[in-house]
Formats: C-alpha cells, sequence, structure tokens
C-alpha cells in the first residue's frame, strides 16, 4: 500500500511501488492532466510539483514520495473556478492541440511559486524541458506572463486584508 | 644596541628584499598599437589559429554565458575569490585590440599583460608557456581577426592582499617555469606532439591536476584529477579510475565526438572541451590520445561483475530505487549516445570522489538545442538527499569492488545547495563542433 | 450543453429512416483527404459538403426543446474546427451557442467527410453547414409564418425563436417535426448579413480549452469504460521485422497478466493495470527474436537514391510560351524523411460485443478507418463503428489509424472487453508514416528586363497519402496471419496536389513546365504530414526566387511584385514587409528573408518575413522575429487563424532548422526525442506577428497549412543574407550554416 497526497487530499493506493506516479495519478486517481507523452523525461507533457518543485512524473516510481505532497493541475483550480495560470491560459487562448499545457502550466507554476517576479528571459529557460509540438510557444509565454502578473496581485490583495 | 643595529639590519635586508622583489616583478608597459598597425593576416594562419584556440578552449572561459565570444566576463570561483575573465576581442578601448604580438606572447608565456600587469593564475599560463612562437602568432591571427567587441571588464572579487597583482610575481617565481616546449627524443612524433598539446595550450593539468593552497598544481601530482566548477575531473594518468582501461583509440573516439560506449557521456565542464575538439584536426586529437594513454599506462580492466547486494547489507535500499527509477534506461540496451550506459562501466561510480553522479543524479544531461544529443531528466526533485544516499551506496557496492564512499549524505546535501549555481553544459554530440561559448549552463 | 445530451439522445433515438438516408447516399462519397479528386453529384452544384450529403437532418437535428445538434464528418485535431464550426451554426440558425451540440465524426451518426485534412474543413464542412442551418433556419420561419398566417417576411429568426410584429413567438422546438428536415439541400441559401451575425467574424474563446486546463476529459488516453484492460502491442525493433520465435511462458503469469494476444506476427500483452502491461510487454520484448528487418538505403545520398527510384513521371503543368531569355540559372533542393512526432503517442479503444465492434479514436477519418479495418477482420463495414475522440496534434496520417486496428484486433480476441492501446514513444517514432524525402529541380530564365522568361521544375518524390484506404494501409493487417498486403501507390495529379502540391508557382511567368518524378518504392513508411509536397515545393521555389532576384540585382520582395498582378496576393506581400518594416537595416550578424505562397494555389495566401540572427563562429541561427500576413477568406474565428498561421511558422522552424528522420542502412535511429530534437523554448523567436486580411463575403479558405513552405524559404533566404551562402538541403542546421560563410 502506498500513501500519497495528491491536491490536499490522502489516499491509499494498492499499486506496486515501482509503478510512476504519472500512471498512478491517471489510472488510479483518475486524474487527466498530467499525460502520457515519451514515459523517458524528455518531453516534459507528464509534470507535476512535488513540494513545490517541478518534476516529470514519469519517471518518478511512487516510493519516492514518501511524505512529499503532489501537486497536479487539477490542484490548481477548476472549471467553475479557475485558478489565476488557468484563467491566464484561458484568456490567452494558449492552446492548439492542448496535449502539453497542463505540464506548461505546472512547470510555470513551479517557477512562479518560488521566483514570482521571473523576467522573461528566466520563463524561457525555465521552460526548456517541456516540448510544444504545435507551436503554440509564444502564447505559452505571454499566458505565464499573465499568470504572473493575476498572481501578484492576487498576492497584494490578500496582503492587503491581513493587514490589520 | 647590538640589537638596534640587528634590528635595523634586518629591516635593511627586508627593504633590500622587498625592492628586488619589486624589481623582479615589475614588468614594463608595452605601447598599445593602432589597428591600422596590424597589417594583414594569413587566412592559413588564421585557420591554423582556430583550431588552436579551439584546443585551448579561449571562448570558454572568455565568453559568458549569453554573452558575445570572447568579450570576457564569465565568472571563474576560485578558492580566493571571484575572478571574472577579460575581454579578448580586438577592441582597442576595452579588449586587445591595442595589443602588438609580442604583448600578445609575453601575456601567454609570463601571464603578464600589456600595461606590464600580472594576470591572476586562473589564465594558465603555466601551460600556455609552452606555446610556440609560431603558434603563438596563429593564434593572435585568429584572435585578432574576430569581431570586436565594446564589453568592460568586470571588477574582480578577491579580498586583500590578492587583489595585489605585484604579488603574484611571488607565486610565479615558485611556481611557473617559463620556456618552451621541450620534446623526448625518445617518443615518436605523435606522442611529442601530444604532450606539447596537452601540458600546453589543452592545458588538461589546470583542471585535472590537484592544487596546493596556492591554488598553484601540485608538482609531482600532475594529471592525479583536480576539481573544476563543482565537478571532479578524474586522475587521467595510471590512477585513472575507469573500470575499463583507456585505450588510444577510445580516447581518440572519446575527445573527437563526446561520448564512448565504455566510458559514457562528456559532460559538465568536459562537454566543451570535446565539442571543440570536434573541431581539430584528427591528427591533433589522436596526438592527445596518444599522450594521454602512455600516461595512463597498461592496466587491466576492473570488476565489472554485478554483485547482488545481500539484504541488510550497505545499500540494498538503494536496489528498489535503481530498479525502478535507473535500470530501464541503464541496462545498456540502447547504443550510446543516446541510450543510458551500463553503470557498471562508469568512471563516475568508480572513481573515489562521488561528485560528478551526485550533479548527474540531481541535474540530468540536458540536450544541445536542435541536435540529437543524448538527454537525462532531472531527478532533483524526484529524489531525496536520503534516497540519493541509499541509491549511491547500493551502486557502489553492486557495480564496483571498491570501498564505499563516506560522507555521502554532507555531499549530496551540498550539491543539491547549490541549485542553480552548478555549472551544468548540454552534452553536444559529434554533430556540434564547436562548443558555442555562450550558452546557458544553468541547470534545467 | 453536454447536460442537455440525454434528453437530445431520446429525440434522436427513432432515428431509423435517417441512418438508411446516411447509408444509402453515404456511399460513393469521396474519400476526400489532402487529395481532392470528389466529383459531384449530378445535379445544381450545392455548397460545400452539401454536394456529397444534401439531406439537411444530416447536418442539423432540431429537438422539442428547441436545442440544435450539429453534426459535422469533420475532427477536432487543436485546430479549432469544433469552435469555428458552432460559431457558424450559432449564427446561421439564430440559435445561442450554448443550445447547439457540436458531434464530430462517427460513423454511426455524422455523414461521411472523408478525412479532416488539407485544411479543407472550412472550405467543406464549415460551408455545408453554414448553408444547412441557414436552409434550416429559412425552413423553421416557413413552418411558423404558415402557422401565424403571414408572409415569411414579416417574421424573422432570433435566438431560437421566431417572432411575429405583433409578438408572437413560437420557439424552434414548437416548430420542428421528424419530416421539417428531411429534405435536400438548395444550391443557394439566404444568409444572415454582417451586421446580423454574433459569432462569425467575433472574438469567441475555444470551447474545448477550459476542460483542457482544468483536467478535464479531453482526449482518447482520457477515455476510461468499465472493466477496461491496458495492452502495450509489441512491434519489432526495426519496421518490416518478423517474428521469428517468441516464448511466452515467462510473462503469461507475471502480475495482472490477462492474455498475450498472437496472430501470426501480431504480438500484444494485455493487462489488468497499465504498469503491468508495461512491465509485461518490456519482459516479453525480451523473449522474441525477430528476423532482420529489410535493408534501408543509403542516408548519405537519398538524392541519388530518389533519382535512380523513379517510376513514373508525371506532367503537372505545361503551359506557355517562353518569352525570349536572357540568363539560366538552375538549382537543386532537397528535403529529408520528417516526422510528424505527435506530442501523445498513438491510442484507441476498443470494444468487440456480438454485433458491433467499436472503436474509439484520433483517427482523421473515422469512415475509412472503419472500412479498413472492417475487411481486415473480414467484418461487414455496418458491424464496425468508429468514433471520433480527439488526440494529440496529429499533423496529418500518424499511428492513430494504426493503433486503432490495433485495438480492435486485440478486442476481438477479447470480446466483451474494452482494451484500451497505447502506443510507446519509441513506437510511434519509428512506425508512423514520415513526410517523404523530395527533391526538386528549378530551372528558369531571366529576360533582360529581370523578369522571369521561363520556370521548369521538378520534382522527385513518393506518395503523400498511403492512408487507410484499403487493409493493407494498416500496420495490423499486413502482420496478421491473414496478411492484407499494402496497397501499390499510384500517382495523382490533381489541381490540390500531393507531392506536387504547390509546385506550380503562383507568379506570372510566360511558361511553366512542371513534372513529378513519382517514385512507388517507400523504403521507409511514408504518408501525409502537414503540406504535403507544399513544405519543399514552396521552400524550393521562394527559395529560387531570391536567386533569381539577386541576379536580376532586384530586391526580394519587389520582384515577387513584379511578378503577382493578383490583387489578393499583393496585399498579403506587401502587408508582410511592411509591418516586418523591409526596407530598414538590420543589426550586424542579422539577416532578413522572405517568402510568399497561395498554399495549393487554391486557399488561404501567406506571407512570411523572418529575422534570423547567427553566430560565424559556431553557425547557431536564431530566428529572433517573424512578420506574417494572411487571407483566409470571410474571418469565422481571427484568433483561430491567428493560432494556425503562428503554430505554423514555430513548427516549420523546427523542421527546417533541425529536423531528420535519422537512419542508416541497418535501421531507423530517430526513436525518441533526444534522436529527433525539435525546437524548445530556448530556440523560440522574441515575436511572432500575424495580420490578417479581413475578407467579408469571400469563401472561406484553408488556413491550416499556409505557414510552413513560406516559414521554411524565408528562413533560407535570411541565412543566405546574413552569409551570403545559399544552404539548399533541409534541414538548415548549425554545421551548413557554417559552411555557408565560407562559400
Amino acid at each position: 500500500m502506498v500513501t500519497l497526497k495528491v491536491n490536499g487530499t490522502t489516499h491509499e493506493l494498492d499499486v506496486e511501488p515501482d509503478t510512476p506516479l504519472l500512471y498512478v495519478l491517471r489510472d488510479n486517481l483518475g486524474l487527466n492532466g498530467a499525460k502520457f507523452g515519451c514515459g523517458l523525461g524528455q518531453c516534459g507533457a507528464c509534470t507535476v510539483m512535488v513540494d513545490g518543485t517541478a518534476v516529470l512524473s514519469c519517471v518518478m516510481p511512487v516510493m519516492l514520495i514518501a511524505n512529499r505532497t503532489v501537486t497536479t493541475v487539477e490542484g490548481l483550480g477548476t472549471l467553475d473556478n479557475p485558478g489565476p495560470m488557468q484563467r491566464a491560459f484561458i484568456a490567452e487562448q494558449a492552446a492548439q492541440c492542448g496535449y502539453c499545457i497542463a505540464g506548461m502550466m505546472m512547470r510555470a507554476q513551479a517557477l512562479l511559486q518560488k521566483h514570482p517576479d521571473a523576467a522573461d528571459a528566466e520563463i524561457r529557460t525555465h521552460m526548456e524541458p517541456n516540448l510544444c509540438r504545435c507551436g503554440t510557444h509564444m502564447r505559452i509565454l505571454k499566458a505565464v506572463r499573465r499568470a504572473a502578473d493575476l498572481m501578484r496581485a492576487e498576492a497584494k490583495q490578500s496582503a492587503l486584508r491581513s493587514t490589520p | 644596541m647590538v640589537w638596534g643595529r640587528f634590528l635595523w639590519g634586518i629591516l635593511a635586508l627586508g627593504a633590500l628584499a622587498g625592492l628586488g622583489f619589486v624589481a623582479y616583478a615589475w614588468e614594463r608597459e608595452i605601447a598599445p598599437i593602432e589597428p591600422s598597425q596590424l597589417g594583414r593576416f594569413d587566412a592559413t594562419e588564421i585557420r591554423q589559429g582556430a583550431a588552436l584556440a579551439a584546443i585551448g578552449n579561449c571562448g570558454s572561459c572568455h565568453t559568458r554565458p549569453g554573452g558575445a565570444t570572447h568579450a570576457g566576463g564569465r565568472a571563474l570561483a576560485t578558492p580566493f575569490g571571484t575572478i571574472h575573465s577579460s575581454n579578448i576581442t580586438p577592441d582597442a578601448e576595452t579588449g586587445i585590440g591595442g595589443w602588438s604580438f609580442e604583448a600578445f606572447a609575453r601575456a601567454m608565456r609570463k601571464g603578464v599583460d600589456r600595461a606590464g600587469r600580472h594576470l591572476y593564475p586562473a589564465f594558465p599560463y603555466d601551460h600556455f608557456t609552452l606555446t610556440s612562437e609560431a603558434d603563438n602568432r596563429a593564434l593572435y591571427a585568429f584572435l585578432m581577426t574576430r569581431a570586436p567587441i565594446n564589453a568592460t571588464a568586470l571588477q574582480n572579487n578577491l579580498p586583500f592582499p590578492l587583489n595585489e597583482r605585484l604579488l603574484i610575481a611571488g607565486w610565479k617565481l615558485l611556481y611557473l617555469k617559463q620556456g618552451d616546449f621541450r620534446p623526448d627524443p625518445s617518443k615518436g612524433s605523435a606522442w611529442n606532439r601530444g604532450a606539447y598539446l596537452t601540458e600546453g595550450l589543452a592545458h588538461c593539468g589546470a583542471c585535472h591536476t590537484p592544487r596546493n593552497g596556492m591554488g598553484a598544481e601540485i608538482r609531482g601530482r600532475s594529471l592525479d584529477g583536480g576539481e573544476v566548477e563543482g565537478w571532479v575531473a578524474y586522475a587521467i594518468n595510471e590512477k585513472s579510475p575507469s573500470p575499463v582501461p583507456w585505450t588510444v583509440d577510445s580516447l581518440h573516439f572519446y575527445l573527437r565526438n563526446g561520448w564512448h560506449a565504455e566510458h559514457g557521456i562528456s559532460r559538465g565542464p568536459m562537454a566543451p572541451v570535446t565539442a571543440n575538439l570536434g573541431e581539430v584536426s584528427d591528427a591533433d586529437v589522436r596526438a592527445i590520445a596518444v599522450y594521454v594513454a602512455d600516461r595512463m599506462g597498461a592496466r587491466n580492466p576492473t570488476a565489472t561483475q554485478k554483485t547482488p547486494v545481500a539484504d541488510g547489507a550497505q545499500g540494498a535500499g538503494g536496489k528498489p530505487i535503481f530498479d525502478a527509477a535507473c535500470a530501464s534506461c541503464h541496462d545498456g540496451s540502447r547504443p550510446l549516445p543516446f541510450g543510458g550506459m551500463d553503470l557498471r562501466m562508469s568512471s563516475a561510480v568508480h572513481a573515489p570522489d562521488p561528485t560528478n553522479i551526485v550533479n548527474v543524479v540531481l541535474h540530468g544531461l540536458s540536450p544541445a538545442p536542435g541536435e540529437r544529443s543524448p538527454i537525462m531528466p532531472s531527478y532533483g526533485g524526484v529524489i531525496s538527499d536520503a534516497q540519493i544516499v541509499d541509491l549511491l551506496t547500493y551502486m557502489r557496492a553492486a557495480f564496483t569492488d571498491k570501498p564505499a564512499w563516506s560522507r555521502l549524505a554532507e555531499l549530496v546535501a551540498k550539491q543539491r545547495a547549490r541549485g542553480d549555481t552548478l555549472p551544468t553544459y548540454s552534452s553536444d554530440g559529434h554533430l556540434s563542433a564547436p562548443a558555442r561559448p555562450n550558452a546557458r549552463v544553468t541547470a534545467w | 450543453m453536454t447536460e442537455q445530451l440525454p434528453t437530445r439522445r431520446r429525440m434522436l433515438g427513432g432515428t431509423g429512416a435517417l441512418l438508411v438516408s446516411f447509408s444509402l447516399s453515404g456511399t460513393g462519397l469521396a474519400q476526400q483527404g489532402e487529395v481532392q479528386g470528389a466529383k459531384q453529384a449530378t445535379g445544381p452544384k450545392l455548397p460545400g459538403a452539401l454536394g456529397e450529403q444534401p439531406m439537411l437532418d444530416a447536418w442539423i437535428r432540431i429537438d422539442a426543446n428547441g436545442a440544435a445538434t450539429v453534426f459535422t464528418g469533420k475532427v477536432e485535431l487543436g485546430q479549432g474546427i469544433k469552435t469555428a464550426l458552432l460559431q457558424v451554426a450559432a449564427d446561421e440558425l439564430a440559435l445561442p451557442h450554448q443550445l447547439i451540440t457540436l458531434v464530430t465524426a462517427d460513423t454511426a451518426r455524422t455523414c461521411n467527410e472523408g478525412y479532416t485534412a488539407g485544411s479543407l474543413s472550412m472550405q467543406n464542412s464549415a460551408t455545408a453547414i453554414r448553408h444547412a442551418a441557414a436552409q434550416t433556419r429559412e425552413l423553421l420561419i416557413a413552418e411558423a409564418a404558415r402557422r401565424l398566417n403571414l408572409a415569411e417576411g414579416d417574421v424573422r429568426a432570433e435566438a431560437g425563436e421566431v417572432h411575429a410584429p405583433d409578438g408572437r413567438r413560437l420557439g424552434y422546438g414548437e416548430l420542428v417535426s421528424d419530416t421539417l428536415l428531411h429534405v435536400s439541400a438548395q444550391a443557394t441559401s439566404r444568409l444572415r448579413p454582417g451586421a446580423e451575425r454574433r459569432y462569425i467574424g467575433h472574438p469567441f474563446q475555444r470551447v474545448d480549452i477550459p476542460a483542457k486546463v482544468t483536467g478535464g476529459e479531453a482526449y482518447i488516453q482520457d477515455r476510461r469504460l468499465p472493466g477496461m484492460l491496458h495492452a502495450r502491442v509489441l512491434r519489432p525493433p526495426q519496421p518490416e521485422a518478423r517474428i521469428h520465435s517468441v516464448n511466452t511462458a515467462s510473462v503469461e503469469h507475471m502480475p495482472g497478466v490477462a492474455k498475450i494476444v498472437r496472430d501470426g506476427d501480431f504480438l500484444a500483452v494485455v493487462a489488468r493495470g497499465e504498469w503491468q502491461a508495461i512491465k509485461a510487454s518490456r519482459a516479453l520484448a525480451r523473449q522474441v527474436r525477430w528476423t532482420a528487418p529489410k535493408s534501408l538505403p543509403n542516408p548519405n545520398d537519398l538524392a541519388g537514391v530518389l533519382e535512380t527510384s523513379v517510376a513514373q513521371t508525371g506532367v503537372v503543368t505545361d503551359i506557355g510560351v517562353a518569352s525570349p531569355g536572357g540568363r539560366t540559372l538552375e538549382a537543386t533542393y532537397t528535403r529529408p524523411y520528417q516526422m510528424h512526432g505527435s506530442i501523445g503517442p498513438s491510442c484507441a479503444v476498443a470494444r468487440a460485443d456480438p454485433d458491433l465492434l467499436t472503436i474509439w479514436s484520433h483517427t482523421q477519418g473515422v469512415f475509412p478507418d472503419r472500412a479498413a479495418i472492417a475487411q481486415m477482420l473480414g467484418l461487414p463495414v455496418e458491424q464496425v463503428r468508429c468514433i471520433h475522440v480527439e488526440g494529440s496534434g496529429c499533423y496529418g496520417h500518424n499511428g492513430a489509424d494504426d493503433a486503432a486496428a490495433d485495438a480492435a484486433v486485440i478486442a476481438r480476441a477479447m470480446p466483451g472487453i474494452p482494451i484500451r492501446v497505447q502506443w510507446t514513444r519509441e513506437q510511434e517514432h519509428l512506425f508512423e508514416p514520415y513526410g517523404p524525402a523530395m527533391q526538386g529541380k528549378v530551372r528558369a530564365t531571366l529576360s533582360d528586363d529581370g523578369r522571369i522568361a521561363s520556370w521548369k521544375y521538378a520534382v522527385w518524390s513518393n506518395t503523400h497519402s498511403t492512408r487507410p484506404g484499403p487493409a493493407g494501409a494498416l500496420l495490423a493487417a499486413r502482420q496478421l496471419a491473414k496478411a492484407a498486403t499494402a496497397p501499390e501507390p499510384k500517382q495523382e495529379i490533381n489541381p490540390s496536389g500531393n507531392g506536387d502540391r504547390n509546385a506550380v508557382p503562383l507568379y506570372d511567368i510566360p511558361r511553366k513546365h512542371v513534372l513529378w518524378h513519382f517514385i512507388k518504392d517507400m523504403p521507409l513508411r511514408v504518408s501525409a504530414l502537414r503540406g504535403l509536397g507544399a513544405y519543399l515545393n514552396v521552400f524550393a521555389l521562394e527559395s529560387f526566387m531570391d536567386e533569381l532576384a539577386l541576379a536580376a540585382g532586384v530586391d526580394p520582395v519587389e520582384f515577387r511584385l513584379r511578378h503577382l498582378t493578383e490583387e489578393r496576393a499583393r496585399e498579403v506581400v506587401t502587408l508582410a514587409a511592411e509591418q516586418f518594416g523591409w526596407n530598414k537595416p538590420l543589426a550586424p550578424g542579422r539577416g532578413k528573408g522572405f517568402a510568399f505562397a497561395r498554399y495549393k494555389n487554391l486557399a488561404a495566401y501567406c506571407a512570411v518575413a523572418v529575422e534570423v540572427e547567427i553566430e560565424q563562429a559556431t553557425g547557431y541561427a536564431r530566428v529572433a522575429r517573424a512578420v506574417s500576413a494572411v487571407d483566409s477568406g470571410e474571418i469565422v474565428n481571427l484568433d483561430g487563424i491567428r493560432n494556425q498561421i503562428e503554430g505554423g511558422i514555430l513548427q516549420s522552424l523546427s523542421w527546417t532548422m533541425y529536423e531528420s528522420v535519422g537512419f542508416d542502412q541497418g535501421g531507423i535511429q530517430s526513436s525518441d526525442w533526444s534522436s529527433y530534437p525539435i525546437l524548445r523554448f530556448g530556440a523560440v523567436p522574441d515575436t511572432v506577428e500575424v495580420h490578417v486580411l479581413a475578407r467579408p463575403g469571400q469563401a472561406f479558405l484553408g488556413t491550416g497549412e499556409a505557414s510552413q513552405g513560406p516559414t521554411a524559404a524565408a528562413i533560407g533566404n535570411a541565412i543566405a543574407s546574413a552569409t551570403g551562402g545559399r544552404l539548399r538541403d533541409l534541414p538548415l542546421t548549425r554545421d551548413r550554416i557554417r559552411a555557408a560563410y565560407a562559400t
């Protein structure tokens, strides 16, 4: 039995400990966000966050998770209540086939959580492990910049609210 | 009163010694030249200079990531502080545009710049001093015909008194042996060519030799192995840790192509070295291989049998991690350079210092843009420090007959804490000579 | 929309008559794909695909609640077609889009529109739906007028109701009946005027994106059915190798393994869990001995291989008389095999029930794939149903059809159980059909006044379509014990083109002589890759235009304008050049390049200008910025057009600067992204602009493949401008660019 904390919920799962996290997320938990693109750690379609760090879930056997928390794109918001990263990608219509997009969002989320003011060059470098075959790169970058703006605005708002 | 005279005597002697030192250390300024005085350079000489610059890896140090080639500004962390490389483009104001050949040759021989200031031995003139006059001329022709870039040198970050350049003369007194290369008549021409390049321009010892407290290569320990930019440069003499001994052929192939089936991928700071050697004449690469192979001597292969690690034995906890996270690529079923090598043959696993394998586990291998090159994903976010220790302990026990590494946990924590400051270089395949000196070096 | 589906399903339940009407008029439909050889039904020409399927209720149904279902035989590939069709339907039906459900290709429910390919969806399906919807609206208006005893001109349709001037209203749901829409379409329709439109030409967000960014079920890979088992097919390490021997004993008892399916050389393992299937397939792979694959040609002499493999030569065009010429110039351009490289390897789900084999697939053509699979399994076509579910971008004929066939074979061996087949990355790389290697030779004469006097072009190429088709087009079918044979490719020359697509320059040239040297042998599997022959042909002709311009001493943009009288073409060229700032000087180390083409000489017009920066010492080149102009006819979704053109520019940048399938005589080496690198963020341009010309009232023009060819040539021209050397062999790699300086 493996215990997994995913998007705030703890699950007890009967899976073999060498199962890559990707298949556990998709097949055992029914989460669609992380995608199979290569299984080799070369394309980033499977990107999720583990304790806030972007991780390629196809090369992470669940036995290595221990107590760490996993966040997938489903943890960033819902259809009815999308989070800033999701709102940014919708606003910029940053998708063609869209298959790479959830992975892009998780990689960007990991960056912005650590470096909310990341410059354009830093964003580009950081996104390098993730492939897009349709050529949506320009919009993805715009969406990440927009998400950074939205997140900064939200941070300011909550700071204002919490000041007495 | 005797004491007084004694003291005065000491003082006088000290002053005399100081004056003597200053007299020794002082170097005259060589008058700057006008660009028009340069004259035209011969095309063949320029091409030759390009090849020599590739062997010397000038671009790698004298270019910062994202900057213009040869315009300097790359930060080199030394135990004494940070030194920034200088602008060696032929810009008259900020580069070497005003340097005559005499000034250039003096810098290569003696480590003194045109103005007469001593250069820090981060510029490896203790090797470059061996360069012949003809080769210096070719290098000069090449460098002076590059695009001039106006870029002011960044300030070095060294504490007093190390920022006093005059003191470097003292270092040179102890550690710089000037002079031309002297061939060994008992060895063939390829060996001598290889020795000339390896000990000279290629300055292999600058990374592959341990240094003393003064930052100088330790005499008598040439090519015993060293440390560079947070990576280990293995011993490339008889102490080579490679379980499959290097041969002239395998060294030749590796240096030229950046990988070898029995030795793995050239990575870390070695990646641009092999990429640049892909540029250079095959004869010269082979010469280096001949010389280095001779330094290594003939050795028997060390154990490559995988010994099963007993339950409860040290490292048993690492086996399931290896099987789950590494084996599917590292079973040797797919040929290099794209497949993961069988780690029983890996120098990184056999070496006394596990820094490199820790680095690769944390950061992976990033591909060169648009060129067929190996990719290994970074495992930094996947695997915790304790898990890395288990994994590497297992690999050491299972794939080698060497004693266990000590203080792994400390090392892993230290390397992880470096984060993006550990330079990683994309592993160019054989298609991508020369190296791109201004390529990004942060982890991917 | 989805919430209302159960109601409509009930409504559609009594559709026996309508299904009959599908199959009656469904046969003999064009195997419409990239190569449009469609024959229209006799009688007045109906707009778009209505010519193939004229019954209105094949396209539009209205239920008792006034909600509409619109059926298209096309599929969403990520190009936004679902959204665009919804916009068109909503406007012409005068119905809010929330009340419309769009059903994409499903052999049981939609008509057969062949493949979603060749950038024909807007031209054919959207046109058909537009007119069908307009005529539906008019029928509803007529019915309302009849019931209200008013003239048709006195009532108007708005938001799902027909309004009378005195305030009486009848909802669509009240007006509709089983027979109202069961009529044939007319040749002309009253389309809603621009002022009344709320959707066409207005900003409207893609309907599929919200689910895709929130983890909703969106792809074939997300399809889960109760009791579904996971399968992995074992394919040889190299194409065309056969099973010599296999020992399945050790794998049969691995955890979770349900079955090992073997039929001839077809081998697959089925397990309860996906990871179990993967481990079992890896273990089984070690137990298989394969015969040697066939030998591949010499990769270092592809041009030579092409030239000696010509089966027949077809004349694409042979018109006009040359004007008196002065200088003759000649050049040869080549392109290697290139990959679709879909980010999501192919996947399919199938379930074999007693009378129906159902397959969910991301194939571009559910009808042809169904027919091929039925033929493969010896089943009547009516007993196979193929439903499209979106996959990742396919960019043409990738592994989707084959994955569907694999799933069908396995499902048949395990009746009643849903089977999911997922190809591996290596399988997708090795077994997808590639874009064929090509060569193009141009020879042109320049008259003394700097105009092109004659133009001769010859292209060497395989066919660019080996889609099913016949069963033999499917990998699985060729592997079964009762194997189908791969069909022999035939050269077909028609206006939309195949290997000869865009081989004829659009320019005004007095004499054009264009040949296609057709190559039958396909040592590497090939088929349609986005743009087909247009990618190499436009690269060749637009690079050569620059070479001619240089020889004539004329600016490249000016030279093109000199040979273009067609106004729409001129405007696109002029706009791109202006927006780029073509006449402004560039910084040192930079070059600029320009190219233009009208896709197929029939579809969208596109001009692209790029600026590249190049490091001379290393040959490393980056496209710093790209500026394009496009004319797609009437705009339905402006953002969709921009997205497709921008995406095409970046995709072509990757093809042009990086991509070639690596192989040697022993086999294909490009089995993953390390051995077949594509564009990553570090090399992405600083800016890409797309300027779209508005053309209200003009026909919709296919846009999805318009920018790839011009981008390739623009990059080649920019490199020539920066280095002084002309590169004619794709891809334009670092080594080649370095060498270009020396020339």
